[in-house]
């Protein structure tokens, strides 16, 4: 069993304490959202933010999680509905091609955002290493910027 | 007087029969016994006024898709395609798709659901926009017999109807009934728009799809969740040919979460699970037998071995295109050129892993997938479930990327399989990465020889260029070999048609020496022109620098009967500066090739340090695809299909040991990131005309750009890829 706070609710979840972090919030807390894409912290399709931080959920185990505010790309707009800016972004620039690893992509980008709010395109090649097999690095890059002027 | 068909039928015996489908699945059509056109309904009650076109009473309107989105924009593009000449508000559309159980119940009225081979709009553009202009009419005239009045004083815009004469107006959502049960103009009927009246088509509108890709909202195969669904990892025989011959599944049986152990196939075995991971945890931990057979003896050296005995041209070939004597003519020369190029076995790595959900009961087999072919994947349900067409279907998801894989459906007919064992419980079956990355249908593998003739003044007189290696079609759709030849092998090098070479020589001769090895191949996006316009381009780069000439200059000459060919090669040329020097330490490369019935042209700027490592500062890239219906979604899959291009360059190669593939995941077979990407310049120039592809043709001039440019900065000419191999890499 694993006590996680994930999107500021508590979940109380039957699962192995070396379970990945990722297959947690999929399956059990049922928060699709959240991608696998490797299963070895290569792609960051699963990235989430764990208190502030991103972090590639594939390979955290639960147990490292516990006791964290875990926000997954369900909990990243406002309890209102009103979309983060990186999402406001990612629509406005028209960013996913097919989506599966956009959202551990705007996971990555609103926490470097936190980091540095007007980040260089140096800035952007260090922190954001997501795979997209689309290709959609063009639009990120755009979307990046018009997410830290908005 | 306006042309305007003569006025549809009110049909007398016009039944209104709804089936509510779960989901938000379409109505079925249904036939009633007394025959007659009906009103077939939405699952939320609405008319169809005709298969593609469904119309709320709120006026929104929902365009039925057949083809499968997995990023490319075709859903927008198709969309855009229909309410073009349905004269609807652009503002109100939404889509759906229609799934292939449908179809077959409804005589396919939506022809053809497989998406590959950058067919999507070029292949359903006329009846799609038909489809939009028939539903206009007769939502046009059914306001015309409200009003009484003749439906050529009417006209349609934005979803509004307007009788010019009196100025009355109406609404597509309030006349949707009444034409929902009009008998449809004939097709000789239907007038389509001049492509300069269009309004919608050629606009970059956005997106349908975006909102929920960025919220987490957006449901893939992988995310399904049925009630009292289980979860299915799967392991096959890491050799391809051989087979599963024993596992001890009492190791296993009481880790935690395990149900079943499964035999899938003569293959393949399945731990079946609460959660996906207790499965593969389980599935890890399973000890398995597997009978590896003879091709454990096959290894990419013997392949390589293999496939350069057929580069002698004393073994059999295939010949795909041909003038004058090629070989008489390079045997006369007073001076000549070879070189030998290979391209390796390369996986998709599609960011989702294949999977599939089934649920199965002795009267119905269900199915939830991804798949770049419905129809297909519905077949492979009936086959593998052995239940008839009309207790199967398959409901598609939005595809986490395809390129090609999706098209084939083992994954489907692995989770029916699954499924058959465990009747009335829903299995969802996903792949590892890892078994994703070794149990894929690659890019083939192939070498060829090249040779030019030069006479004394330098004059190009022969080009023979000697293909050995993997035919796709020979494994995937033998039916389509012609007197055992794959025609597709040829792509990019063909006499003429979609796939035309873009040069006239005085002497020239393609050839395939098939070799077909066992690892399974698939189409992988853009297909056998990935590695013809590599041999190609390379190697009119090395007979231009032979003879000491410009690249282009040299290239000219012989496209004075491919003015289109020639027109996307001068256009990069232009945007990239090939006439003014390079900055300083920046060197260039540039080709040009055809594909998809689209004509594409790229050019690249590199600087290399220690003379290994490459940095790419700026890509330009041209198409010709006679029509642009979404140009921001055409500039995306051109930048989109130089990543995929340029990884498959600089990273791609699933190299096979003792029979398996021994790469495993993105640790081995990498993907380009951000920091390697420099922006893509598109330069656009639709003809007009014609309707070529969008999605692939593009990746083909990626790898050739570079490789042109790498020697123009080393004076080293690679010929191999992936260059990670040659010690190559990014800077």
């Amino acid at each position: 069993m694993a006590n996680l706070t994930i999107n500021g609710k508590a979940f109380d979840l039957d699962v192995e304490p070396d379970t990945p972090l990722l297959w947690a919030i999929r399956e059990n807390a049922g928060l699709t959202g959240t991608k696998y894409g490797c299963g070895i912290a290569q792609c960051g399709a699963c990235t989430v933010h764990i208190d502030g931080v991103a972090m590639r959920s594939c390979t955290l185990p639960v147990s490292e999680a516990v006791g964290k505010r875990i926000t997954t790309i369900e909990g990243l707009a406002a309890a209102n509905g009103t979309l983060h800016k990186v999402q406001e972004a990612w629509v406005a620039n028209d960013v996913p091609q097919c989506g599966y690893c956009q959202t551990g992509m705007i996971m990555a980008v609103a926490a470097l955002l936190e980091e540095k709010a007007k980040p260089t395109d140096q800035d952007i090649d260090e922190a954001i290493t997501n795979i997209c097999r689309c290709g959609t690095f063009q639009q990120v890059r755009e979307a990046i910027h018009a997410a830290a002027n908005a | 007087m306006n042309h305007m068909p003569k006025m549809p039928q009110l049909n007398r015996r016009a039944f209104v029969i709804g089936t509510a489908t779960a989901g938000a699945g379409l109505a079925l059509g249904l036939d009633l016994p007394f025959g007659g056109p009906t009103v077939v309904r939405a699952a939320d009650g609405s008319p169809e006024v005709n298969v593609w076109v469904v119309i709320r009473p709120d006026d929104t309107v929902v365009i039925r898709i057949a083809r499968s989105e997995m990023g490319q924009g075709t859903l927008t593009g198709l969309a855009q395609l229909v309410a073009e000449e349905l004269e609807c508000d652009w503002s109100k559309v939404t889509t759906e798709y229609p799934t292939p159980g449908q179809s077959v119940a409804r005589k396919r009225p939506w022809g053809d659901f497989s998406t590959g081979g950058s067919r999507g709009i070029r292949s359903s553009q006329d009846y799609v926009r038909k489809g939009g202009a028939t539903a206009r009419m007769m939502l046009v005239q059914a306001a015309a017999n409200e009003w009484k009045v003749p439906a050529s004083e009417c006209t349609a815009a934005n979803s509004v109807i307007t009788h010019t004469p009196s100025g009355k107006t109406t609404t597509y959502g309030k006349v949707v009934e009444a034409a929902a049960k009009l008998s449809p103009p004939t097709e000789t009927e239907v007038k389509l728009k001049d492509p300069k009246d269009w309004k919608i088509i050629g606009k970059s509108v956005k997106r349908l799809d975006t909102v929920d890709k960025t919220t987490g909202k957006m449901i893939y195969g992988a995310d399904v969740k049925l009630p009292g669904m289980l979860n299915a990892a799967i392991k096959a025989c890491p050799v391809f040919g051989g087979k599963l011959k024993s596992y001890d599944e009492a190791k296993i049986m009481d880790m935690k979460g395990v149900r079943k152990v499964v035999r899938v196939n003569d293959r393949a075995v399945a731990v079946v699970a609460d959660t996906w991971w207790h499965a593969k945890t389980a599935l890890d931990a399973l000890p398995i037998v597997w009978d590896e057979g003879e091709n454990a003896k096959v290894s990419s050296e013997s392949i390589a071995r293999w496939l350069a005995e057929g580069l002698d041209n004393a073994q059999p070939a295939f010949v795909g295109n041909q003038n004058g004597d090629a070989k008489a003519a390079i045997a006369g020369a007073v001076r000549k050129v070879e070189a030998v190029y290979n391209y390796p076995y390369q996986n998709h790595a599609a960011m989702e892993p294949l999977n599939a959900t089934a649920l199965y009961t002795p009267d119905k087999c269900e199915v939830w997938t991804g798949t770049q072919n419905g129809e297909a994947a519905f077949a492979a349900v009936l086959e593998t479930s052995g239940l008839p067409a009309d207790k199967c279907e398959v409901h598609k998801l939005i595809l986490g990327g395809g390129f090609g894989r999706r098209g084939m459906t083992d994954y489907v007919r692995q989770a029916v399989a699954i499924a058959k064992q465990m009747p009335g419980t829903p299995i969802k079956l996903l792949w590892s990465r890892e078994e994703d990355m070794q149990q894929g249908t690659y890019h083939p593998v192939t070498q060829c020889k090249l040779t030019g003739a030069f006479d004394k003044d330098d004059n190009l007189t022969a080009l023979h260029v000697r293909i050995s290696g993997q035919s796709i079609l020979y494994t995937v759709r033998p039916a389509a070999l012609v007197n055992g030849m794959d025609p597709a092998a040829f792509q990019g090098l063909a006499p003429t048609g979609d796939w035309a070479i873009g040069y006239g020589f005085p002497n020239l001769l393609v050839e395939h020496a098939m070799r077909n090895p066992h690892v399974p191949p698939g189409f992988w996006r853009g297909v056998n022109v990935n590695q013809n316009a590599i041999y190609l381009e390379c190697f009119m780069d090395e007979l231009a620098h032979s003879v000491g000439q410009d690249p282009v200059e040299f290239r000219r000459k012989f496209m004075a009967k491919h003015p289109k060919h020639l027109a996307v090669l001068d256009a990069v040329a232009e945007k990239i500066g090939w006439d003014t020097p390079a900055p300083k330490g920046v060197f260039r490369g540039i080709c040009q090739h055809m594909g998809y019935g689209s004509y594409v042209a790229g050019a690249a700027e590199i600087s290399v340090t220690d003379g290994n490592k490459i940095k790419v500062h700026r890509i330009v890239a041209s198409t010709d695809p006679g029509y642009v219906v979404n140009p921001a979604q055409v500039e995306r899959q051109i930048a989109g299909s130089f990543v995929y291009g340029l990884s498959a360059l600089f990273y791609g190669n699933c190299t096979v040991k003792d029979g398996r593939i021994e790469e495993s995941n993105f640790d081995t077979y990498n993907s380009m990131r951000i920091a390697e990407m420099p922006k893509v310049e598109a330069v656009m120039v639709p003809s007009g005309g014609f309707w070529g592809g969008v999605g692939e043709p593009t990746i083909c001039v990626a790898a050739p750009a570079v490789l042109n440019a790498y020697f123009a900065a080393t004076g080293k000419r690679i010929r191999s890829v992936p260059l990670k191999d040659q010690d190559i890499s990014f800077a």
